[in-house]
């Protein structure tokens, strides 16, 4: 057992030496590696000296203190920026000059090649980076006897070990799209500038000494770092890299792919219904199951929020509503078709911007977009409480009538766009990228079209004609 | 050694490769001939097991090339279209590096790339960056790779591309003693005369289907018609007439000339030969006129498609 496991990684090393060996051999990265590692560090010595001394003379030291920890983390990230040239330069360069196909043609397994590679592009920089670390530190231990408390020191380290995975892992799946290491550059930014985002966020936790939330930033590092090795994974296989000859976006074949998967061979509204809606659900099931979980957590995790921002209870109480509440709802186009459609046209940019949003992001915010109202339920059920409204109460009432129609459609839209993101991570076997995700979109589409438009075109009938009666009814004793 | 069933692949919106049947047995040479984009590369893809097959079966030393993609892939040699190899690294280590792929232990590594390097004349240049070789080199470096794990089956494509005369006849000659009991070897070429030179089989494809297989020697039966021959007398005929066997047809005649086809040549060169001899003309030479390769490939890739 132990021996085939070594046996296995033995062969991911195989690549990686090879890989580092390479690196050494190349000016145009060892050079910005030397200096990044040796002169940066010192510069930022010499940055955080300075600074310091500024701060003390106007009497806010406090900013020194911020800055010194804040300039810890950008030492450590500098150097490991270069992993995303070194992945890049690894994956689609080797690709464009045909390398990759000899090794390609060895007994190696995928993952072996993968892995190797990955580690390859990650070790050189991450030592790098660390050596950095050092240089910085022991620079500002003796200049302005700073010493980092112990558990930041772990953060930026580990920081510094997830954003160095996080480029990676990125720079492979942008690998996997491109065939010349000129395109790879250009799709690039898709990792740049989220990670110059994501190192603002970091300067603002750093500034604020809110060192805690760097733990839920590394976490939700480790989490799409995770999702991005997955689909790198799916991604590098001999299949999609030799396969793809060209950049070429292919429309006839796009439109053609979507269509069948769409229509299938339905030949009728009711066939298409029978076959091809109730094909999609059943594919649906395993992320409808996951929707119904998440929908439970984000009901949880509202109505621990109402503890947390708390609403005058004074102004809360929704019993015995009285005629100019119900004018006042009349005025905001309730118990109107205008509104109805209101509501439904807000439905539909939800789901919009949802599934846009999911497109980018493994289906992660779409979800998390499509979770916001159940929160928002949960929220103000907890909240209703307060002042004396049983949550069941509140739910019949104000959420029931249009939910029982709004709520399945929420749960669908959100397990099919955790299906377009999933099959992004992990197409299904024997299909490529592309084949795989043109289905799951003709899968959203079909249940879309087919369950979801018509489900939040009733509940927005039902939620402007009959949830208020029925609010009023139920709550107005 | 290898052998296709209705072998097809498709690409987004065309069959690249569309049912193709092989057999290659051990000890065989076969010959993939065809113009570009004909096919010959992704067929040879699928029997490296780095392209899925969208229909159809392959066997590669026995292994499937679905079920079994490492063995198969352990089991063949592959020199491709375009060398791929590391500039930055010197040949020797190259080689290591790939011998390590091939999970071959150090000893046996370092004695075959010595062995490979010495027989295509390249252990002189072992040290050196494979950035300093010539194309020739590089050709030579992408070979021994090839036969570094010493595979049953070889897959050359374009083995002597780029490469001089004296390195192509050194490369042809190593093909040549590749071939043996235990190996089946599949050229992909456009050069008809080399395909012709060390192939028992030759395929041809256009448009991701065989047009074309068989020996050379049946393929220029089926695309030039029977065998011909040319007599040639020490005088001129003089109007002398020729008598042919029903089994012979007379093609064209000269002064001093005269040239037949047969299929039979067996039994009616020997009765031509005694009977030119009989009316007592002064034959100076009966022999069978050459035929080359790529006559049958002009003739099988300009036929119109069926």
């Amino acid at each position: 057992m132990f021996a085939s496991i070594s046996k296995q990684v033995g062969g991911a090393l195989i690549i990686t030496r090879r890989e580092v060996r390479d690196q050494f051999r190349d000016w145009r990265i060892i050079f910005p590696i030397i200096v990044l590692t040796v002169f940066f560090p010192a510069l930022m010595n010499f940055t955080a000296r300075r600074a310091v001394e500024f701060v003390e003379r106007y009497g806010a030291p406090i900013v020194g203190d911020r800055l010194i920890p804040f300039l810890l983390l950008i030492v450590g990230f500098f150097p490991i920026s270069v992993s995303l040239v070194i992945a890049l330069e690894s994956f689609v360069g080797e690709k464009e000059r045909r390398s990759i196909e000899p090794l390609l043609n060895t007994p190696l397994q995928d993952w072996q090649i993968f892995s190797g590679k990955l580690l390859a592009a990650l070790v050189p920089p991450l030592i790098a980076s660390y050596l950095g670390i050092t240089v910085y530190l022991i620079g500002v231990y003796y200049q302005v006897d700073w010493k980092p408390p112990a558990v930041l020191f772990v953060q930026v380290l580990i920081l510094t070990l997830v954003q160095a995975l996080l480029m990676v892992s990125g720079a492979i799946v942008v690998s996997s799209q491109a065939t010349s290491v000129r395109s790879a550059n250009l799709l690039a930014s898709f990792i740049i500038i989220p990670m110059a985002l994501l190192i603002q966020a970091e300067a603002i936790i750093m500034f604020w000494a809110s060192y805690d939330a760097l733990w839920w930033i590394i976490l939700g590092q480790v989490f799409i770092a995770g999702l991005l090795i997955r689909t790198g994974l799916a991604h590098f296989n001999r299949e999609e890299l030799l396969g793809k000859e060209i950049d070429a976006l292919n429309i006839g074949w796009i439109y053609h792919q979507f269509k069948d998967a769409f229509i299938g061979g339905s030949r009728g509204l009711f066939q298409w219904y029978r076959m091809e809606v109730r094909g999609a659900f059943i594919r649906l099931r395993t992320p409808i199951l996951i929707m119904v979980l998440v929908s439970i957590a984000a009901y949880w995790i509202g109505s621990q929020q109402a503890q947390v921002f708390v609403l005058p209870v004074e102004y809360l109480s929704v019993r015995n509503p009285d005629q100019s509440l119900i004018q006042g709802l009349d005025s905001i186009r309730f118990f109107s078709v205008g509104g109805a459609g209101t509501v439904f046209l807000h439905n539909l940019r939800a789901i919009a911007l949802a599934t846009l949003l999911g497109l980018f992001s493994f289906g992660v915010l779409g979800i998390l977009i499509m979770m916001l109202p159940i929160t928002i339920i949960g929220y103000l059920a907890e909240t209703m409480a307060a002042t004396g409204l049983p949550p069941l109460t509140f739910f019949t009432a104000l959420v029931l009538p249009h939910g029982v129609l709004e709520i399945p459609a929420i749960l669908l839209t959100g397990a099919a766009i955790l299906r377009l993101g999933a099959a992004m991570a992990a197409p299904a076997y024997g299909k490529t990228i592309g084949e795989s995700w043109l289905a799951a979109l003709a899968d959203w589409a079909k249940i879309v079209v087919g369950l979801v438009v018509p489900l939040f075109l009733g509940a927005a009938f039902l939620e402007i004609f009959v949830t208020p009666r029925v609010a009023i009814w139920l709550l107005g004793g | 050694m290898i052998e296709t069933r209705d072998l097809a692949k498709r690409f987004d919106n065309f069959w690249a490769v569309d049912g193709i049947n092989l057999r290659v047995e051990a000890g065989q040479v076969l010959a993939l001939l065809g113009p570009n984009g004909a096919g010959k590369t992704t067929t040879v893809r699928m029997l490296t097991s780095i392209l899925r097959p969208t229909r159809g079966q392959a066997f590669v030393a026995g292994y499937d090339v679905v079920e079994e993609p490492a063995k198969v892939r352990a089991s063949v040699g592959i020199l491709t279209e375009h060398h791929g190899l590391y500039n930055r690294m010197p040949a020797m280590e190259y080689l290591d590096f790939f011998g390590k792929a091939y999970d071959l232990d150090l000893e046996t590594r370092r004695a075959r790339s010595q062995q490979l390097l010495q027989e295509f004349g390249l252990f002189d240049s072992g040290a050196r960056r494979i950035a300093e070789y010539s194309k020739g080199m590089r050709q030579k470096l992408a070979l021994a790779r090839a036969l570094l794990h010493n595979p049953p089956i070889l897959l050359l494509d374009e083995p002597t591309s780029a490469m001089d005369p004296e390195s192509s006849h050194l490369v042809r000659n190593s093909i040549r003693d590749l071939r043996s009991a235990s190996r089946a070897i599949v050229i992909c070429t456009h050069n008809l005369a080399e395909a012709e030179d060390l192939a028992d089989q030759i395929a041809i494809i256009r448009q991701g289907k065989i047009i074309a297989s068989g020996t050379p020697e049946a393929l220029k039966k089926q695309y030039l018609g029977p065998a011909e021959y040319e007599v040639r007398f020490g005088a001129t005929l003089n109007g002398q007439p020729i008598n042919l066997p029903a089994s012979a047809r007379l093609c064209s005649m000269g002064q001093d000339w005269f040239r037949f086809q047969t299929n039979s040549p067996v039994e009616a060169n020997p009765l031509i030969l005694k009977s030119l001899l009989d009316q007592g003309l002064p034959v100076l030479g009966l022999y069978e006129i050459p035929r080359s390769v790529e006559q049958v490939y002009i003739n099988a890739i300009s036929a119109p498609q069926e």
